[in-house]
């Protein structure tokens, strides 16, 4: 099918090679290790950042090339094509883009050259309610953040709170702050390495320069300003994913035999790939329509939030009817396809739940667009 | 703004919507409950068609026709659409028949039809499906047999649109019966003192109700010599093979205005009586299929302007959009609640004609068929 023509340069090209070579070789046959062991290896972070893939939309000034979004995409892709979940490199690509958009000079100097060389891990706890009270030149804040994705690792969280002006956003260092209580990884269904963490603030004290923006209020506009993109890149993983799922079912039906003939001779079999090829078909053109109308900064946010629960919903729909055509082996986490079950699931859940991306698509302002 | 995106959509094609929208509101709007109750269209409105330009777009001016693209096929659709015209008249006449005459037809048929064609003096059918073959072309058993000075047709079709209201039936037939698709020939059949020739009971369908979908029967019906499409025989199987995708995608068009126009009748219906709080989360999942719809048909349009549409995309698009454009529908319908199960709300008339696409033009379990030999 002729492509929505994004505007790929060699240079993008050269970025998904090497991106595809780091995820193929260098993360993929460690997977099973590093969930053993409860989390990857600071030093494929740092690797990670070497090869230029924390956050490549950063400046020059600190550590990122100053790349377009499909870079980022493109990190998104090859993540999601090599079926690797850690390290989960968008998150550094998320909160790094939280303090270029929003920080002040000191807060960029001081975080974004680490996230870029992977030597600072961020997480972000914007979900649920907490409150940071004003104490002269300080903040207490005191509430609970549940389900921080990559907390157990993280150096630093970029926390939502109330204050008095409204939501604002927080950047909370976490290794000597005191009052912040960080619970062991949680166990989770699939995604098992990547480490998310409830955590509990109790009255911990941050001084003013913490607060992210010139001013206190600025939180809900900061967050609704990142979703879009932050949808982006979840479709454009939930799309390769889905790709991917067609890519070992095919192989495996074309292998494996029963009652005399291959599985993919069965009419069923071949009726249930073409359906999830057209769906992967129908989403890639979805997906880099919009795409290109984000760099055109023409995108409306409601079909970005359409596109994102519309790419998550046949992910795990179109990964669960491929666990159907594996059998029995479908149900073994030895199998990749298992994997992508159990870790797909979050892609419904993550960033934001199927009901709320529903609520925007629904809203009033989506309805008279 | 345009409603197909495209590097290729023109302010020309705008202008020629213009004409099309004006030409639906004042020709078909007024008379439409008629046509579907009387279950054909009047010859009047081909005349009228062929005047404003509507009929054959692509074709020659050389001919009578429009010289116009793929576009102008589209547009027509997709206003037809709009108004829940979802008949598939001028489009079969237009774009199905006339292109088989115009691309494979003998210099002498190509003057003797298409410019009648253009005008809409004749209005043209194409007679494939018989009782005992439908998507399974090369199953049919009507026979052309050669006399020495034509052929004596014999056999019968079923569900032939335009059957009632035709004169010039292009009829896939046997010129060698033991040579399965090999021995199947398209022969044109004006049908005017045609002696033997029998058009049987229009079938009274679920929807698409102004559309003749027609029996015809046979009976030592004689065919001149020159009137066997192209003038060798045996072309008939890949010939209506050739042009499966082009007419896919046409229906891919027909789905995603059909989503549209349920969602936006359905939301405005809604929001006029109340219930559209309630309604909210059920229609962005039908605005997020449409939506994804006419960008799916969007880059199939571009990938068949530009040479490399094929046979699995043809499929892909066609069992998709209409597949969505069914749930969509019935959505709609059901969020409406009993308003939705009247006739007079046009958004029950588009579920009950949004059937058909999961089964013309190839059902969708062929479609799947073709996609997953691709694999």
């Amino acid at each position: 099918m002729s492509r929505s023509k994004l505007p790929l340069t060699e240079s993008h090209e050269i970025f998904r090679a090497s991106a595809r070579r780091f995820f193929e070789t260098e993360c993929a046959p460690n997977q099973r290790v590093w969930e053993k062991d409860g989390g990857v290896p600071r030093t494929i972070w740092q690797r990670a950042g070497e090869l230029g893939f924390l956050c490549p939309r950063v400046g020059g000034n600190y550590g990122g090339f100053d790349a377009d979004f499909l870079y980022s995409a493109i990190v998104a892709e090859e993540q999601a094509r090599a079926g690797v979940v850690a390290p989960a490199l968008l998150q550094s690509d998320s909160v790094a883009s939280y303090i270029a958009a929003y920080g002040s000079e000191m807060q960029k100097r001081a975080l974004l050259p680490h996230i870029a060389a992977g030597t600072a891990l961020g997480a972000l706890a914007l979900r649920g309610q907490r409150e940071a009270r004003r104490d002269g030149q300080h903040y207490v804040l005191g509430g609970r953040a549940d389900f921080v994705a990559g907390g157990h690792d993280a150096h630093f969280v970029i926390v939502a709170a109330d204050t008095r002006e409204g939501t604002s956003l927080f950047v909370v260092e976490t290794g000597k702050t005191e009052g912040l209580a960080k619970s062991k990884a949680i166990k989770t269904l699939g995604q098992a390495a990547p480490g998310a963490v409830d955590l509990v603030f109790d009255d911990v004290r941050l001084p003013g320069a913490c607060l992210l923006g010139e001013r206190e209020g600025l939180g809900v506009a900061q967050i609704a300003a990142r979703l879009t993109e932050e949808r982006l890149l979840a479709a454009a993983t939930a799309v390769a994913a889905i790709e991917r799922a067609i890519r070992i079912t095919t192989e495996y039906v074309k292998d494996r035999r029963a009652f005399k003939q291959r599985i993919i001779d069965f009419q069923n079999t071949r009726f249930r790939l073409a359906e999830a090829k057209t769906e992967a078909v129908a989403l890639r053109i979805f997906l880099e329509r919009c795409l290109r109308e984000f760099l055109d900064g023409t995108l409306d946010a409601a079909d970005a939030a359409a596109l994102h629960h519309a790419a998550a919903d046949r992910q795990c729909a179109i990964v669960d009817d491929c666990v159907q055509l594996h059998g029995g082996y479908g149900y073994i986490l030895d199998y990749a396809v298992a994997r992508m079950w159990t870790d797909g699931r979050l892609a419904k859940i993550l960033a934001c739940t199927d009901e709320t991306v529903r609520d925007i698509v629904g809203s009033p302002q989506a309805v008279r667009a | 703004m345009p409603m197909i995106r495209s590097p290729h959509y023109t302010p020309r094609h705008e202008a020629f919507r213009e004409a099309v929208r004006d030409f639906m509101a004042r020709e078909v709007v007024p008379h439409f409950a008629d046509w579907q109750a009387a279950g054909r269209t009047p010859r009047a409105l081909w005349l009228k068609a062929g005047e404003a330009g509507l009929l054959c777009t692509k074709m020659s001016p050389a001919f009578g026709g429009g010289g116009g693209d793929l576009y102008h096929s589209l547009i027509i659709i997709e206003e037809q659409t709009r108004i829940g015209f979802n008949e598939l008249t001028f489009y079969l006449h237009s774009d199905i028949i006339a292109p088989y005459i115009e691309l494979y037809g003998t210099d002498d048929q190509k003057e003797r039809f298409l410019p009648r064609m253009a005008r809409g003096e004749l209005v043209a059918a194409i007679a494939m499906t018989e009782p005992g073959a439908g998507s399974d072309l090369q199953a049919i058993r009507t026979t052309a047999v050669s006399d020495g000075n034509g052929y004596r047709l014999n056999g019968q079709k079923v569900f032939i649109s335009n059957g009632q209201v035709g004169n010039l039936i292009c009829v896939a037939a046997k010129t060698d019966p033991q040579a399965g698709g090999k021995g199947i020939s398209l022969l044109l059949l004006e049908t005017d003192g045609a002696d033997g020739f029998v058009r049987g009971k229009n079938l009274n369908k679920i929807g698409c109700k102004a559309q003749d979908s027609s029996e015809l029967f046979f009976d030592d019906v004689r065919v001149p010599p020159g009137n066997l499409l192209g003038g060798a025989e045996g072309q008939g199987f890949p010939l209506l093979m050739q042009r499966l995708p082009e007419e896919r995608l046409i229906m891919a068009m027909s789905a995603v205005a059909n989503m549209e126009e349920a969602v936006k009748e359905t939301e405005a219906r809604l929001t006029a009586r109340g219930g559209i709080d309630a309604a909210r989360t059920k229609l962005a999942d039908c605005r997020i299929k449409a939506k994804m719809g006419r960008a799916f048909l969007e880059a199939a349009i571009d990938s068949f302007i530009e040479g490399t549409f094929d046979t699995t995309e043809g499929a892909m698009i066609k069992w998709w959009t209409t597949q969505r454009q069914n749930e969509v529908c019935d959505a709609c319908v059901q969020l409406m609640g009993v308003d939705g199960y009247r006739m007079d709300n046009i958004v029950a008339h588009r579920y009950a004609d949004s059937r058909l696409g999961r089964i013309a033009g190839g059902t969708n379990e062929i479609m799947k068929d073709l996609i997953g030999r691709s694999l």
